[in-house]
C-alpha cells in the first residue's frame, strides 16, 4: 500500500473523534437542563405534562432501531447486500417513527402552553431534545444516501466504512437518548 | 424579502454614512480587493490560483493560506488597537474629547478582541499545524485532506462575515465574549451580536474539524518507529492543543446556540426574565474561554521547544518532563475557569478552589521555562531571528505569568477585576507569549516553506519594535489599572491618567514600526516569488544548521509528496540521529506515490456557509434555507461524485524532482 494512513481505519478513528466532540456538545446541553431544572417561572411544570408510557414506547422504538442496525451490520460482514438493505430499511422506519412521535409530543406540549418561550426550563427542554432530534434526522438523511450508495457500488470497502461510521453515529444517539430519558423524563416526572 | 436589510431601524448603512473612518476603510478594502482581482485577471492567473490554491488539499499550501489569513487579520486587529490607543490618549474630560463616538469605540474594542483571538491567533496556529505536523511526523499529508480544505474555507467564511459587518450594519458592542444580558435582544437589538455569533460559530466549526484532523494525523500517521515519546515536542503540544479544542469548541458552539435561541426564538436562557440566568452564560463561556488561552499558548511552547535546541546546538533538556507538563496543563486548564469572575460571589470555598488551581498551573509552566533555560545552559547559542523572538518570549512571558499569579488571589482580584491591570496582564501573556512565540515559529519555518530566510536587518527592527513597543504600551496600563482605571473606557475625568495613556499610545506606534518591518520582510519575499514567476527554486534542506527534526531532511520548499521515502525513525530528534549515523539519501529507484485529488467542494461549502451566516444576521430566511440545503447537498454530492481514489505521481516525476534537489545539494557542496 503506497498511502499509509489513508485506509479506512483512520476514517473510523476520525469519526470516533467526531463523536467525542458531539458528546461534549450534549454534555453542555445536559448541564444546561440540570441548571435550569426548576426554572419554571410562570410556565407549566414538567411533571404535569410528561406522559411516561408514551416516552417509554418512543424510547423502545429508538432502542429497537439500534438493534436492527446491528443486524444490518452483521449482514454487511456476511457480505449480504440484500440483508444489509432490509435491516437498514427497518432501522429507517423505526427512526422515522421515533421522529414522528417526538413531533407529536412537541405538538402536545406546545398546545398545553409549554412553549420554549415560557420559561428557562422549557427552553432547555426543547433545545436538548430538539438537538437530539436534529441528529436523528441527519442520521435518517444519511441512511437515504447510503441506500443510493449501496445500490450504486454495492458493499465496496468505502461503503462498508461509511456503514460502520453510521453505525457508530446511530448507537451514539441511542446512548444520548437513554441519558435524555433518565435526566429529562424520569427525573422530570418523578 | 430582504429581511432586516430593508428595515430603516436596522441602520444598514449607518456606519458608512456617519463614520468617515469606516467609509475610508471600506473604500480602501474594496480598492485593494479590486486591485488583486485585476492583477489576477491581467496576468491570467485565475486558473493557477484555482487549481493550486483554492481547490488544493495539500497541507503545505493550506497552511500557507492560513498564515496569510492570520497576517491580514493581524493588521485589521492592530488597526483597531491603534485607534483605541490614540482615542484614549485624547479622551480626557467628556465623551466628545476623543475622535471616536461611544458607539463606534465599543464596536472597535469588541472587534479587536474577537478578531485577534478567533481570526488571527487561531488561523496562525492552524497554519503551523498544517505546515509543520505532517513534515515532523514523516507523513505525506494530514489524515483528512478534504476536511482540511473545507475547514480553511469555513474559517475564511467566518472572517469574511466579520469584515462585512464593517460596512453593512454594525458590529457587536459587547466585549469579546458577549456577556448577556447586554448581548440579549433587550441590550443589543441590531445586527451587531448576530454578526459576532455567526462568524464565531463558523470559525468554531472549522476549528473543530481541524482538531479532529490533526489528532487523527498525530495518532495514526507517524513514520514507522516514531513512538509517542519519540515525537517532536511541537507535535506533542499540537496533540494536546487539539484535544483541548475538541473538548471546548463544542461547549462554545452550544453556548452560542443557546444565546442565539434567546435572540432568535425568544427563549430564556440568559435573559433576566423567564427564570433565565446571565451568570450561567459567563460560566459556560469561560469553560470554553480558559482552556482556549492554553489552546493559544501551548503551540507557542512547542515552537520554543523546537527553536531553542536548534540555536543552542543541544538537545532539548527534559523531554519527558516537557511532555508531562503539557499534559498536566491540559487537565488543570479545565479547573480554573471561575478565576475570570471571582466577583460573581461564588463564596469562599469555590473561590479558594479555583484560586489554588490557578496558582498550581504556574508549576508546569515553570517546568517548561526551566527546561528551556537548561537547554540553553552551556549551549553554543546563536542569536538568529527565531532565537531572539524566543528569548523575548521567555523574558516577557514570565512577567505576564507572575501578574497572573497576582490576579489569582481572590482578595486582590476584587480590586483588579475589570481594570486595565487585567488588560495589561493578558496582553502581557498573549503578546509576550503567543505572538512572540508564533513569530519565532514564523521566522523559523519560513525558509522551509519558501527556500529563503526573512531579511535579518528588518527582522531585528521588527523584533525590537515589538519588544520595546509592548513594554511601552502595556506597563502604563498596569499602573493605570492600579490607579483605578477600568477597561473599555470611552473617556475619563482624571487628568493624572492622561500622560500614561499617551505613553501607551507611543508604545502602540513603536509596535506599528515592528509590524511595518515585518510587512517589508514579506514584501521582499513576494518580490522574490514574482521574479521566479511562482516556481521557487529548490534550496538546501537545512538553512539554520543543527536542526533536529524530520522537516529539515527534505528540500526547501518541500516537494508536493514531502518524503520520497518514508523515513525510519529510531530515536527522538530523528534527523539529528540520521546525520550522526551518516545517513545517505536515496537518489535512484523511486516508486510512484499516491496523492489525494483536489476538490472545489470545500470552497463552495465555505462560501455557502458565508451566505447562511449573512442570511441569519439579516433575517433573510429563504436565503438561509436555500444556502443551508445547498451546502449540505454539495457535501452529499461530493460523497457520490468526488474523486476519492486520488491519483499517482509517477516514479519519473519523483525522480526528476529529487534530481533537482540533488543538484542543489551538489552545488552547495552538501553531502546528504
Amino acid at each position: 500500500m503506497n498511502a499509509p494512513g489513508h485506509d479506512d481505519s483512520i476514517k473510523i478513528f476520525g469519526f470516533w473523534l467526531y463523536i467525542l466532540q458531539d458528546l461534549f456538545l450534549f454534555a453542555t446541553l445536559f448541564a444546561n437542563i440540570a441548571v435550569f431544572s426548576s426554572s419554571y417561572d410562570a410556565g407549566p411544570i414538567a411533571k404535569d405534562l410528561i406522559s411516561l408510557p408514551f416516552v417509554m414506547v418512543e424510547t423502545f422504538v429508538l432502542l429497537f432501531s439500534s438493534i436492527s442496525y446491528g443486524f444490518s451490520v452483521i449482514q454487511m460482514h456476511r457480505n449480504s447486500l440484500f440483508g444489509t438493505r432490509i435491516w437498514m430499511a427497518v432501522t429507517f422506519l423505526l427512526g422515522l417513527l421515533f421522529i414522528l412521535m417526538e413531533l407529536y409530543e412537541f405538538n402536545h406540549l406546545l398546545n398545553e402552553g409549554a412553549t420554549p418561550q415560557v420559561s428557562a426550563y422549557w427552553s432547555a427542554f426543547f433545545i436538548l431534545i430538539g438537538t437530539h432530534g436534529i441528529h436523528v434526522t441527519s442520521g435518517l438523511i444519511w441512511m437515504i444516501c447510503m441506500f443510493v450508495h449501496l445500490s450504486w457500488r454495492g458493499l465496496c470497502a468505502e461503503n462498508k466504512m461509511r456503514l460502520t461510521c453510521l453505525s457508530l453515529f446511530w448507537h451514539f444517539l441511542d446512548i444520548i437518548w437513554i441519558g435524555v430519558f433518565t435526566v429529562v423524563y424520569l427525573f422530570g416526572a418523578l | 424579502m430582504f429581511g432586516r436589510l430593508t428595515d430603516p431601524t436596522a441602520g444598514v448603512l449607518f456606519a458608512l454614512q456617519n463614520e468617515p473612518i469606516v467609509l475610508f476603510t471600506v473604500l480602501i478594502l474594496l480598492g485593494v480587493t479590486a486591485l488583486v482581482l485585476a492583477v489576477l485577471t491581467f496576468f491570467g492567473l485565475w486558473k493557477t490560483f484555482w487549481c493550486n490554491w483554492i481547490t488544493t488539499v495539500d497541507h503545505k499550501r493550506i497552511g500557507i493560506m492560513y498564515v496569510i489569513l492570520a497576517l491580514i487579520m493581524l493588521i485589521r486587529g492592530f488597526a483597531d488597537a491603534i485607534m483605541m490607543r490614540v482615542h484614549q490618549a485624547m479622551a480626557l474630560g467628556s465623551e466628545h474629547a476623543g475622535y471616536l463616538s461611544p458607539d463606534h469605540y465599543n464596536q472597535i474594542f469588541t472587534a479587536h478582541g474577537t478578531i485577534m483571538i478567533f481570526f488571527m491567533a487561531t488561523p496562525f496556529l492552524f497554519g503551523f499545524f498544517n505546515y509543520v505536523i505532517p513534515l515532523q511526523l514523516g507523513a505525506r499529508d494530514v489524515a483528512f485532506p478534504f476536511l482540511n480544505n473545507l475547514g480553511f474555507w469555513i474559517t475564511c467564511a467566518g472572517a469574511l462575515l466579520i469584515n462585512i459587518s464593517l460596512g453593512l450594519g454594525n458590529f457587536a458592542r459587547v466585549g469579546w465574549l458577549a456577556y448577556p444580558p447586554l448581548s440579549e435582544l433587550t441590550g443589543s437589538p441590531d445586527t451587531g451580536v448576530d454578526y459576532y455569533l455567526w462568524s464565531l460559530q463558523l470559525s468554531g466549526i472549522a476549528t473543530t474539524m481541524g482538531a479532529i484532523n490533526f489528532i487523527a494525523t498525530i495518532i495514526k500517521m507517524r513514520a514507522p518507529g516514531m513512538s509517542m515519546m519519540k515525537m517532536p515536542i511541537f507535535c506533542w503540544t499540537a496533540l494536546v492543543t487539539n484535544i483541548l479544542i475538541l473538548a471546548i469548541y463544542p461547549v462554545l458552539a452550544a453556548t452560542f446556540l443557546l444565546l442565539a435561541s434567546d435572540r432568535y426564538l425568544g427563549m430564556h436562557f440568559f435573559t433576566n426574565d423567564g427564570s433565565g440566568n446571565p451568570m450561567v452564560y459567563v460560566n459556560y463561556i469561560w469553560m470554553f474561554g480558559h482552556p482556549e488561552v492554553y489552546v493559544l499558548i501551548l503551540p507557542a511552547f512547542g515552537i520554543l521547544s523546537e527553536v531553542i535546541p536548534t540555536f543552542s546546538s543541544k538537545r532539548l533538556f527534559g523531554y519527558t518532563s516537557m511532555v508531562w507538563a503539557t499534559i498536566v496543563i491540559l487537565i488543570l486548564s479545565f479547573l480554573v475557569w471561575v478565576h475570570h469572575f471571582f466577583t460573581m460571589g461564588g463564596g469562599v470555598t469555590v473561590n479558594t478552589f479555583f484560586s489554588v488551581a490557578t496558582m498550581i498551573i504556574a508549576v508546569p509552566t515553570g517546568v517548561k521555562i526551566f527546561n528551556w533555560l537548561f537547554t540553553m545552559y552551556k549551549g553554543r547559542i546563536r542569536f538568529d531571528l527565531p532565537m531572539l523572538w524566543c528569548l523575548g518570549m521567555m523574558f516577557t512571558f514570565v512577567g505576564g505569568g507572575l501578574a497572573g499569579v497576582m490576579l489569582s488571589l481572590p482578595a486582590a482580584d476584587w480590586q483588579f477585576h475589570n481594570s486595565l491591570f487585567l488588560v495589561a496582564h493578558f496582553h502581557h501573556t498573549i503578546i509576550g507569549g503567543v505572538v512572540f512565540g508564533y513569530l519565532a515559529g514564523f521566522v523559523y519555518w519560513f525558509p522551509k516553506a519558501f527556500g529563503l530566510k526573512l531579511n535579518r536587518v528588518l527582522g531585528l527592527i521588527s523584533f525590537f519594535g515589538w519588544f520595546f513597543g509592548f513594554y511601552l504600551s502595556f506597563f502604563p496600563l498596569y499602573i493605570l489599572g492600579l490607579m483605578g482605571a477600568s477597561r473599555r473606557l470611552q473617556y475619563y475625568m482624571e487628568p493624572s491618567w492622561q500622560p500614561l495613556f499617551i505613553v501607551a499610545m507611543i508604545g502602540a506606534f513603536v509596535i506599528a514600526i515592528g509590524i511595518l518591518c515585518m510587512a517589508l520582510q514579506v514584501l521582499i519575499v513576494i518580490w522574490y516569488g514574482v521574479k521566479y514567476k511562482g516556481n521557487l527554486p529548490v534550496q538546501k534542506n537545512d538553512p539554520w544548521g543543527d536542526t533536529r527534526t524530520l522537516e529539515w531532511s527534505i528540500s526547501s520548499p518541500p516537494p508536493a509528496y514531502n518524503f520520497a521515502n518514508i523515513p525510519q525513525v529510531k530515536t527522538r530528534d530523528a534527523y539529528w540521529n540520521m546525520k550522526e549515523e551518516g545517513y545517505v539519501r536515496q537518489t535512484k529507484n523511486f516508486t510512484k506515490i499516491h496523492m489525494p485529488s483536489n476538490t472545489s467542494a470545500g470552497f463552495w461549502t465555505g462560501m455557502l456557509s458565508l451566505v447562511v451566516g449573512f442570511g441569519l444576521v439579516w433575517h433573510i430566511w429563504w436565503l438561509v434555507i436555500i444556502s443551508f440545503i445547498s451546502a449540505i447537498l454539495v457535501i452529499i454530492l461530493y460523497s457520490f461524485f468526488g474523486d476519492n481514489s486520488g491519483y499517482y505521481l509517477s516514479a519519473e516525476y519523483v525522480q526528476k524532482t529529487e534530481d533537482h534537489f540533488s543538484a542543489c545539494l551538489e552545488s552547495e557542496g552538501i553531502r546528504l
